[in-house]
């Protein structure tokens, strides 16, 4: 029963398609009420008085909720997703739409209307609101990859092999903050039985969710009940527990009753997190060869004020590792500005660090006057050139080949403004992806049925990766069984623990946990035989990740035409080709692809957050102004997957496959703008007016 | 940008005469009060949503798309924006799509009103659905009821004559997964059968 790789039909496709898959906000539970939050509208300084009595006399309203009167949280624990502020415990302001009341009212329009009524006085202190004027104050982040490394690192002497080099550039790149914005906003309801919370909430991690609330509110992990069945998409902003779902479980508290708390879809733009604003140094030096000689990546990353937490952007990790380049160093620095709380978005560190990446390296295969897929060609790192260790598997000279091949690539025309279309200019631009294969220990339980029936459970998440899906085929696959006699069960803290949803690994870590626990209960059930057989089984990664480098691979093409007079720029047609390993569901993994591949588009031609640099407030928290793309923005996208069997990685060999189709877009369009234009643009997105020259 | 372009096409033939529900203001010492917000009386109203009758008694200033999901129970249909600016909210009032978070559930007595639970017969599924889910439209699922009534309104309205076609009539539904490919090749097949 070789279901592992078919593409069935998804096996929640049914519920989505009928609007009964219920999302966070969705579940009736009876007696709710509602909660709004009221933001900040300075950018820093305190809170010097909260006048609530209009809002207080308003029909239906149960509690204002302020840093006056708002219960104090134990803040036990360390859960790396707990974000411990700002929750109502102090009066400082530390960023313009911090959240600063709850009101809580019988139902959401008036608690809506109540919120509007909320009268607070500042005392303003002058906000930073610009990374770029603060970069002479950048600082070393102190918990670089949750502490796994140092933020810098060097091999060779980059500096003196630049100076001597033959083809050189020196660039700087910028990208902007980027808002993840899935479809779902935010939304939790909560509700207090004595000391035991349960919590319905949209997140990416119910593991992370259950110890932060159990750690802020002082109560034992057990008495965190977590549901969560579909999240209606998260790109990373719902992997920690942030603000709203702590201060919702605290209205309900207050309160003495279930609350909803649904964030709208403003309030999202400072609510969980972001993309930081990165300015990147890049200086790339090669010989007559088209040998790379010298690359320096130094990185600078927008942060929060630092009491908030911290979080940097990797943006120099695909620059120690994709090139066999014998000199290279690598930095990353943070800024403190008043805003927010970044976090990871999708692929993190790589979409941004690979657009400057990818394009710096277009620039010297221009100045070395080299086809720039020859040029990635002549420094292909055989093994990996950081750490000095085999890759795991690497076919990225097949997605190399067979991109290209599918794309026409031998056909470009290398100078610029040399292929039109009538009045509108053509370009073709390419670029490399790569993402790193992580996974991480999880759990599985099964009850076998002797009529081939199985239930299996995993306190995993489905954020529209295919996870329901994708894990019956391996269960299914595992015991002989059709994929319909699975039953999988996922989102439920009471299940057996998983990792976040994040960094790609959901296959990679909770699949081996579902095959070994299907194997135990199989064998369970023949050597006792009778009706059922039940499993629990613990997985961890062995000693691979020491001995190997792992990493999927990718490489996008794609063709840009750029009206000569106008400037706009549209995507005509795109290829990607990817190594993600084994591919657990071809359609669910084309979806996958096509996905980050839009999401990268968005980010090279569209997505950009705008802040007002006098009072730090973001202009254009929506979803209309933040823009994203549409579907005429989307041209057909052809992707390729590329085999590769290796189970070096995991017993799947499943390497990824959700962040990796978005690295390298960008660079990819800039290319080819630069191609079908002239015109280099060291910055996304790209708009008519950067190529109007 | 085209997007805002599109977005505004569909936004006039769906959102026409309709009207936009309170907007929310903020607190801030600088700015004069926001007109204290009268209490409002609840009102009774009829809502016909899938040829089943709801009896509801609203506040006033309350959405379609409110109504349905905190009182009706019918939460397939979702809310993104509460805006007008995504379409995950899409019904059909009287066959036209609709975006119900901009129109408000008072206007509605007496309109046959569709959504996403009643689009298809009893077990069988809408042409539109069944090619969501063999085509694989959607990731998360969260914007697919509002593509799915946009999808098959515009098969109605005869807006399917080429994928371009399709591509601009759906371009007031945003899906962040970025299905779009698969909702275009859905659509196009589901045009084909009907
Ligand atoms: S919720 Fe109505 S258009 Fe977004
Ligand atoms: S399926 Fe997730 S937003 Fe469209």
């Amino acid at each position: 029963m070789a279901s592992i790789g078919q593409g069935v039909d998804r096996v929640d496709g049914r519920l989505k398609v009928t609007g009964r898959a219920r999302y966070a906000a969705e579940f009736p539970i009876s007696d709710l009420v509602h909660a709004v939050l009221v933001q900040s509208t300075i950018g820093a300084g305190t809170i010097a008085a909260v006048d609530m009595g209009a809002a207080q006399a308003m029909p239906g309203v149960l509690a204002i909720i302020t840093p006056d009167n708002a219960p104090k949280l134990a803040m036990k624990g360390g859960a790396q997703q707990a974000v411990r502020a700002p929750l109502l415990q102090d009066n400082a302001v530390h960023f313009n739409g911090q959240h600063v009341a709850v009101v809580v009212a019988q139902t959401l329009v008036q608690a809506n209307a109540a919120a509007s009524q909320v009268r607070i006085r500042y005392r303003r202190d002058e906000p930073v609101t610009s990374m770029d004027a603060a970069l002479a104050q950048a600082y070393p982040p102190k918990n670089f990859r949750n502490g796994e490394r140092p933020p810098d690192s060097r091999r060779g002497d980059p500096d003196t092999a630049f100076d001597g080099a033959a083809a050189k550039v020196d660039v700087t790149y910028i990208t902007p903050i980027e808002h993840h914005n899935p479809m779902e906003p935010h939304a939790t309801i909560a509700r207090w039985d004595g000391d035991r919370l349960t919590v319905w909430t949209a997140t990416q991690g119910i593991s992370g969710a259950q110890q932060s609330l159990a750690g802020l509110f002082g109560i034992a992990p057990q008495d965190v009940h977590i549901v969560c069945p579909f999240v209606g998409g998260g790109f990373g902003c719902k992997g920690n527990t942030w603000p709203p779902a702590t201060l919702a479980a605290m209205a309900a508290k207050v309160v003495g009753r279930p609350v909803k708390l649904a964030v709208t879809r403003a309030q999202m733009f400072t609510s969980n997190g972001y993309r930081p604003r990165t300015v990147q140094k890049l200086r790339f030096a090669a010989d007559d060869q088209g040998r790379l000689v010298s690359m320096r990546h130094d990185g600078f990353s927008q942060m929060s004020q630092p009491v908030l937490g911290e979080f940097s952007e990797p943006v120099g990790l695909a620059t120690e590792m994709l090139y066999a380049c014998p000199n290279v160093a690598v930095s990353h620095r943070l800024v403190a500005t008043n805003a927010s709380l970044p976090t990871y978005m999708r692929a993190p560190g790589l979409a941004s660090g690979n657009f400057a990446l990818e394009s710096a390296i277009d620039e010297l295969a221009v100045a070395l006057k080299m086809d720039p897929l020859e040029f990635r060609l002549r420094n292909y790192a055989e093994q990996e050139p950081h750490q000095n260790k085999p890759f795991a598997s690497k076919a990225l000279r097949a997605c190399y080949q067979q991109g290209a091949e599918a794309f026409g690539w031998s056909r470009r025309s290398a100078e610029p403004r040399s292929m039109r279309d009538g009045s509108v200019l053509i370009g073709w631009g390419m670029a490399t992806s790569t993402y790193p294969t992580h996974r991480m220990p999880a759990s599985a339980y099964v009850r076998l049925g002797a009529d081939n029936s199985a239930l299996v459970r995993v306190g995993t998440q489905d954020l529209g990766t295919g996870t329901y899906t994708v894990m019956s085929q391996i269960a299914a696959n595992t015991l002989g069984v059709p994929v319909e006699r699975i039953r999988f069960e996922l989102g439920d803290s009471a299940f057996p623990h998983a990792p976040v949803s994040g960094g790609s690994m959901t296959v990679a870590s909770v699949g081996p946990a579902v095959k070994a626990a299907c194997e135990a209960a199989r064998a369970k059930l023949q050597r006792d035989g009778g009706e059922v057989a039940e499993a629990s089984v613990d997985v961890k990664p062995g000693e691979e990740e020491h001995r190997y480098a792992m990493h999927a691979f990718g490489a996008q093409f794609v063709e840009v035409r750029v009206d000569a007079e106008l400037g706009e720029i549209r995507v005509s047609r795109f290829v990607g080709a990817f190594d993600a390993g084994r591919v657990m569901n071809a359609k669910t993994a084309r979806s996958q692809l096509i996905g980050g591949i839009v999401y990268g588009l968005g980010m090279a031609l569209l997505e950009e957050t705008h802040v007002d640099g006098e009072t730090g407030r973001i202009v254009n928290a929506n979803i209309a102004e933040y823009l994203v793309p549409v579907n005429a923005d989307v041209p057909d996208i052809q992707t390729i997957i590329v085999p590769n069997d290796e189970l070096v990685s995991n017993p799947l060999g499943a390497k990824g496959i959700g962040e990796l189709p978005m690295v390298g877009v960008a660079a990819a369009v800039a290319n080819a703008v630069y191609n079908a234009t002239g015109v280099r643009v060291r910055k996304v997105p790209i708009r008519i007016e950067d190529v109007l020259v | 940008m085209s997007p805002n372009v599109t977005r505004r096409v569909v936004l006039a033939a769906t959102a026409g005469g309709l009207v936009l529900h309170e907007r929310i203001g903020r607190a801030d010492d600088t700015t004069p009060a926001p007109p204290s917000a009268l209490p409002q009386k609840a009102i009774d109203v009829e809502l016909r949503v899938n040829g089943s009758r709801f009896p509801l008694n609203i506040d006033p200033r309350t959405s379609l798309l409110d109504a349905l999901r905190e009182q009706a129970g019918l939460t397939g249909t979702k809310k993104g924006c509460d805006r007008g600016a995504c379409g995950a909210c899409t019904v059909h009032i009287d066959g036209r799509r609709v975006l119900s978070c901009l129109t408000l559930a008072a206007r509605c007595q007496g309109k046959a009103i569709t959504t996403i639970e009643g689009l298809n017969a009893g077990e069988d599924l809408h042409p539109v659905q069944t090619a969501f889910l063999h085509h694989d439209g959607f990731q998360c699922g969260y914007c697919t009821p509002g593509q799915i009534m946009s999808g098959a309104a515009l098969i109605k309205e005869g807006h399917d004559g080429s994928d371009a076609e399709i591509r601009e009539w759906m371009s007031g539904n945003i899906c962040r997964c970025g299905a779009y490919p698969n909702i275009v090749a859905a659509i196009r097949d589901a045009s084909r059968e009907g």
